[in-house]
């Protein structure tokens, strides 16, 4: 497998099928459509949470049978509980005002909304461009800062097997969805 | 091949199969799904062109290198995939302003693009102050069971749902 992980020009091509089954799916979930997103933050349509809820419970459950038998390596995100909140709050006024987020917005394209092509895209790249001409001073001044406790995944914090966890965790994650079906969301 | 005409099929289908999706990339290629790092990647890309040395000498684009990678050719994919899906079912339409934004608010290209660029670059900077998006960390980080992707990704909602509903009222 490493040296499949390790092949660069099929990486590339991998990444790219694997976009356009992302791709495909996302616009058949319905979250390449501007509409369906508010919907989704004004709390009328809850499309959104489902896929995302539903990615997540398989993705973990997946992690749970894979990771413990050393077949694959979890990649998660250096930071802080402080970044996630800052950073994360202000993703979210983006989120509302543009209506898409980076990945959804791809798809938006694909789909041929021209306000994310002409208009999102181009602040989303604006937006990272002004973020690393900032990094320095935000790190300089610890606005942003690194904790290595954040970057713990409960993967490695716990010993044995995952499924004494991720089972409940599914079933939370469920039952949200069976309230969202019952209450007719 | 019905479903594949299909306009819409079930969310908790497609959460299903994007959930296998993400299982094959850690199979198949050791990434999880995510997108924002490759507009992070596009700026400086674009950057480069009128001013190498600062992308060259700028601690977050050694970091975060200005490349073509796994991770932006996703990106590339999602649009083609996005726009296969929609051609198959009939459901691709140009649109200049959604709907929602034009029975509700305004229906001038102008405004919606001047709005979508301004909600654009603060979640460009959000996404990279956070570390992820809705599916690097709304996704692929909570199901990893990291911390600050579950704080994230709940901060991501609570900023999202409070700003749509300053711009659409109650």
């Amino acid at each position: 497998m490493t040296k499949l992980h390790d092949n660069k020009g099929m990486q590339l091509f991998f990444g790219l099928l694997m976009g356009i089954v992302f791709g495909f799916l996302l616009h058949k979930g319905g979250v390449t459509k501007y509409d369906v997103i508010l919907g989704q933050l004004r709390l009328m349509d809850f499309t959104v949470l489902k896929i995302m809820l539903s990615a997540v419970i398989v993705t973990m459950l997946g992690i749970s049978y894979l990771y413990p038998k050393q077949k694959i390596q979890l990649h998660v995100k250096a930071g802080s509980i402080k970044n996630a909140v800052i950073g994360g709050l202000l993703f979210g006024i983006g989120f509302g005002t543009l209506g898409y987020c980076p990945g959804t917005i791809a798809g938006a394209v694909g789909n041929g909304y021209l306000d994310g092509l002409l208009g999102g895209m181009l602040g989303i790249i604006i937006g990272s461009g002004v973020y690393a001409a900032m990094y320095s001073t935000l790190k300089s001044k610890k606005i942003i800062t690194e904790d290595r406790f954040s970057e713990k995944t409960l993967f490695e914090v716990f010993e044995g097997n995952p499924f004494r966890y991720t089972l409940p965790i599914s079933g939370v994650l469920a039952v949200m969805m069976i309230i969202l079906e019952v209450a007719g969301l | 091949m019905r479903a594949f005409t299909m306009v819409q099929w079930s969310p908790y289908v497609v959460g299903l199969l994007i959930g296998v999706l993400n299982l094959i990339a850690l199979l198949l290629s050791n990434k999880v799904l995510g997108a924002s790092t490759s507009y992070a990647k596009a700026s400086g890309m674009v950057r480069k062109i009128f001013d190498k040395e600062y992308v060259e000498k700028n601690a977050f684009y050694l970091k975060t290198a200005p490349n073509v990678d796994w991770g932006f050719m996703l990106v590339i994919g999602i649009v083609i995939g996005a726009f296969l899906s929609a051609a198959l079912s009939g459901d691709f339409n140009i649109v200049w302003v959604p709907a929602m934004w034009a029975n509700e608010i305004s229906g001038s290209f102008f405004v919606r693009f001047i709005v979508a660029v301004f909600g654009g670059v603060v979640l460009g900077i959000g996404s990279r102050w956070a570390g992820g998006c809705t599916s690097g960390h709304g996704i692929s980080g909570t199901s990893q069971l990291s911390i600050i992707s579950w704080i994230a990704s709940i901060c991501f909602f609570i900023g999202g749902v409070v700003t749509a509903f300053l711009v659409y009222g109650l």
